[in-house]
């Protein structure tokens, strides 16, 4: 269905319009992170990737 | 001298960080709760294929202009009420399509169990080392642009391994929106339990859904 790709395109579109100057503004304000935040943030993304591929081999 | 002060004003941080994360949780669970029966009513009424569009565009409109003017009243719990039970209902189509594969239970209970798994510990990781993960924030938002850009593309591209390659970024991105929004709420940067009620459920949404895709493509049936 052609329309349903254009709605589709239009709601990404939308969300695009809403997010890019919220994104722009919270690129500006997040404070920096140190090395240790960094490895804090990324130790549980990594398990959560990890435990996904687990998911995926199980079924 | 001014200690007993001080004492008194951070023993009614901690109890308001608290009662905003009990609020949360509570609301939360009760809105999944309402999101599966709209789900369920959904599959039952055998909605058609373009219910998730609608119920999309209708939730992001409430999402977007109409929760946030009432998000510090009563309406806004039954705003948050009308999201969740619009996107469950948008789900109704896409679980009857996997449940006509011969394995589509076990994927929809796998995926059901994974998203439980993956948010109970990324909550409970933020809870007890009281990070503060507010510098994902930005980096959050540009790795969701990027996807959206991608994902646009991919509507007339129609690359299967670009769809798959997506559906694993959204899964990676909204854990790290889990981080980010508990820490928020734990550090007093939330204190609207209902604002942080839908950016939870919007992440456990999409991680639900996605992985539900990405098994779907890879399992074996």
């Amino acid at each position: 269905m052609d329309w349903m790709k254009i709605f589709s395109a239009l709601l990404i579109i939308l969300m695009l319009v809403y997010i890019v100057p919220r994104a722009k503004g919270m690129l500006k304000n997040s404070p920096k992170a140190s090395n240790n935040d960094m490895v804090a943030a990324l130790i549980p993304l990594l398990l959560v990737i990890g435990f996904v591929f687990l998911l995926i081999k199980s079924v | 001298m001014n200690r007993p002060v001080e004492l008194a004003q951070s023993q009614s941080a901690v109890l308001e960080v608290n009662k905003v994360l009990k609020n949360t949780y509570a609301l939360l669970s009760v809105t999944l709760l309402f999101s599966a029966l709209t789900a369920f009513i959904s599959m039952q009424m055998e909605m058609p294929g373009f219910m998730p569009l609608v119920a999309t565009f209708g939730a992001l409109g409430l999402i977007w202009f109409v929760l946030p003017r009432t998000a510090n009243s009563a309406a806004g719990i039954g705003v948050v009420f009308a999201i969740t039970g619009l996107l469950g209902l948008g789900l109704g189509p896409m679980l009857n399509s996997y449940l006509q594969m011969s394995n589509g239970s076990q994927l929809i209970m796998t995926s059901l169990g994974g998203t439980g798994v993956i948010f109970l510990a990324l909550s409970g990781y933020a809870l007890t080392t009281k990070r503060d993960f507010s510098f994902m924030g930005g980096m959050l938002v540009v790795g969701m642009v990027l996807v959206l850009i991608a994902a646009l593309a991919n509507i007339f591209l129609e690359i299967p391994a670009l769809s798959l390659a997506i559906s694993a970024i959204v899964i990676v991105i909204m854990s790290g929106f889990i981080l980010y929004d508990t820490s928020r709420i734990i550090n007093g940067g939330e204190r609207n339990y209902i604002m942080a009620t839908v950016g939870l459920y919007l992440s456990i949404y999409n991680i639900f859904v996605n992985l539900l895709m990405l098994l779907g493509v890879m399992s074996d049936d």
